[in-house]
């Protein structure tokens, strides 16, 4: 077991902002009797900080529009960030041209949700699965990378002898399954597994789910695994954190996330999850409805909704702080102690 | 007495050009004023077909082949088009998915809900228009008058559901049949949603049929439950009763599969294979197949629903005798 508490990835102070303006006509407003050109961003993640350790699955959680599949896209190289960092190990990786990143391609995957759009509908298994070892491995023999595929195939529960076939051959939660063995392929460190298992139904999403721990057991890998479904992530995670319109709220061990909730958005989110077995719940409601990350609201982002804030809330941007060795608050009536 | 809807002995078919399909197969089961019943199950199992054969939605090739629905003590299944139109979307109104699709895009939210009203009443405009913001506050609009001009795309998914539910709600309905109201909502907003369906079962002596995938939700909303499996009920009572202890070992495997009744991190229990095709239902029980406790009879003989404990609790299985015990949650 590697030392559980070094980080293999490091985000510092990542922001990721889309323009939406589009052309310059588009951009062009009347005000006031003067023509004026207005740019449109859509703030996705603002100033997000956190590490991943080696070894450990971290959860991010938050509701649509949060950022947290920005934010997964962004780690992994598929966006480019507008600022802070991304940093591999002991390397910079946020900046690096196609070729520099390859070797760090090769180490970091990632899962899609729809296993319908995610695999190439023309492609037989066969040749998705190889497409990335011929890929990174310019050398590799047919008879070696079919053997990786059969190898593969079986590891994740899909019988070699359908490598010929089709993805349209194959159910929702067998389709998943290729796209786990996919990215399993060059035998990654870390994968990024955005939403694995929305998609599928409650059995079929229990074999995914166990499939995936079993080869996190097997090969060490790490996970950054962004789900909104609050029981799988309670199921599978080392640590939680909880993203609001783009802001990090709060990150914690799974166990006292759930069991002591800090940030008054974590709380409420938490006692939404609807439980087996236990008549309604007393959730907490929110008042008012999630603003437009165009415009964001000033000081803490949640304000407006929170039944605690106060006038610094509605000023000061809070910023995480460490609460205890292992945890982040990002909440002035927390760090006041008033929480 | 006579049940708000009684839907006795249900078949559904399929008219295919290979022969006839058969999605659900015999199905029984009743519901009260101010009861809220769950039909639950995995994609495929028929309980969006259920819904649909309630209300005579059923698109071509499907059909109703045999069996009765009562409603307010009419039998609905062979009414006329026109009698038909005096219940649906009347006194039966169906919420789906995804409210995008269920409402017009192009409309504001006040033509369509003028639309709907005039189409069950005669009634003037200004009258429609303000029975429309009385069913708006009764599902917490903010500022209803405004929401009257406006278009579905101005608004938040949560709040097009709410919107959905006060078109529903426009013509007084004494049932409506939710399918999957939520799934496409985030938690905090399903929450608020559920607990306005519940409120307004209530306030409205309505009936609602919630028709999800969702254990969980179901179990917090219901009073009773239907677990479909391959166009079966094949178990059915209160919702304490198979929640705590459910017999059938499908309802067993699927709660056991759900993340949050086992220890973190361990293995989730699954239950192996997936859903059979409806051009493939295995001999038998139909769940045979992914069953642990498949026996000979069971390769055989297909198990009706029987009473498990004093006739509130049914389930269709042979070995009833073995399911006792096998769910974590309360272990």
């Amino acid at each position: 077991m590697p030392n559980s508490t070094t980080p293999l990835l490091s985000i510092r102070h990542l922001v990721k902002h889309f323009d939406i303006s589009g052309s310059l006509l588009d951009q062009l407003t009347l005000e006031k009797g003067r023509l004026r050109r207005r740019r449109t961003t859509v703030k996705a993640v603002n100033d997000v900080s956190f590490e991943i350790r080696r070894g450990e699955t971290l959860s991010v959680v938050g509701e649509s529009g949060c950022g947290k599949s920005t934010l997964a896209r962004t780690v992994i190289g598929l966006y480019p960030p507008n600022r802070g960092e991304v940093v591999y190990e002991d390397r910079r990786i946020d900046h690096l041209s196609a070729r520099q990143m390859l070797p760090f391609r090769r180490k970091m995957q990632m899962i899609f949700q729809d296993p319908y759009a995610s695999l190439n509908p023309r492609m037989t298994v066969a040749r998705t699965l190889e497409e990335p070892v011929v890929f990174h491995n310019p050398g590799i023999s047919a008879a070696a990378a079919a053997e990786k595929v059969a190898d593969v195939m079986r590891q994740v529960g899909v019988d070699p002898k359908w490598a010929d076939r089709y993805p349209h051959e194959f159910s929702g939660g067998q389709r998943q399954r290729i796209s786990i063995a996919r990215a399993l392929m060059v035998d990654p460190e870390f994968i990024v597994a955005d939403e694995p298992v929305s998609a599928l139904d409650v059995s079929i999403q229990a074999q995914i789910l166990n499939l995936l721990m079993d080869a996190q057991e097997q090969r060490g890998l790490t996970y950054l695994f962004i789900t909104h479904d609050l029981s799988v992530v309670r199921h599978i995670s080392t640590r939680v954190a909880v993203m609001y319109l783009g802001t990090l709220c709060e990150l914690a061990p799974a166990a006292s996330i759930f069991s002591h909730p800090r940030h008054p958005y974590t709380q409420a989110l938490l006692s939404a999850i609807p439980r087996l077995g236990e008549q309604r719940s007393q959730h907490i409601r929110l008042k008012g409805e999630v603003p437009t990350p165009i415009h964001l609201p000033t000081g803490c982002v949640f304000h407006g909704r929170c039944r605690y804030a106060d006038a610094r809330c509605r000023e000061e941007v809070p910023v995480a702080t460490a609460l205890g060795p292992d945890a982040l608050v990002a909440c002035h009536r927390v760090a006041e102690g008033k929480l | 007495m006579t049940h708000l809807l009684e839907v006795e002995n249900l078949e559904v078919k399929f008219a295919l050009r290979f022969g006839d399909l058969t999605a659900i197969d015999d199905i029984s089961f009743y519901l009260d004023k101010k009861e809220k019943l769950g039909i639950v199950g995995e994609s495929g199992a028929g309980k969006s077909v259920t819904g649909f054969a309630i209300i005579n939605l059923l698109s071509k090739p499907g059909y109703i082949a045999g069996g009765r629905i009562r409603f307010e003590g009419r039998e609905i299944n062979r009414l006329s088009a026109e009698a038909l139109r005096q219940i649906r979307g009347n006194r039966i109104s169906m919420i789906f998915q995804d409210p995008m699709m269920t409402l017009n895009p192009v409309l504001t939210i006040g033509t369509q809900m003028v639309e709907t009203v005039q189409a069950h009443r005669r009634i003037g405009k200004a009258e429609a228009r303000e029975l429309a913001l009385e069913k708006l506050r009764k599902v917490y609009i903010p500022s209803p008058e405004k929401r009257l001009d406006q278009y579905p795309h101005e608004m938040s998914g949560g709040m097009r559901q709410r919107i959905v539910i006060a078109i529903a709600l426009l013509t007084d309905p004494a049932l409506i049949i939710a399918d999957e109201p939520t799934t496409a909502l985030d938690v905090t907003i399903q929450a608020g949603i559920m607990e306005l369906l519940t409120e307004l079962c209530e306030t409205e002596a309505m009936g609602l049929i919630l028709i999800t995938h969702d254990l969980a939700v179901v179990s917090q909303v219901t009073e009773r439950i239907a677990v479909m499996y391959a166009g079966r009920i094949i178990e059915t009572g209160y919702t304490t009763d198979i929640v705590t202890h459910p017999r059938h070992p499908y309802t067993i495997g699927l709660i056991n599969s759900l993340p949050g009744t086992r220890q973190a991190g361990s293995r989730l229990e699954q239950i192996p294979g997936m859903m059979p095709n409806l051009t493939a239902i295995p001999e038998g029980c139909a769940f045979h197949p992914r069953c642990f406790l498949a026996a000979d009879q069971c390769r055989r003989h297909r198990p009706e629903l029987t009473a498990v404990s004093g006739g509130r609790h049914w389930a269709a299985c042979h070995r009833l005798d073995q399911t006792l015990g096998h769910n974590h949650l309360h272990r």
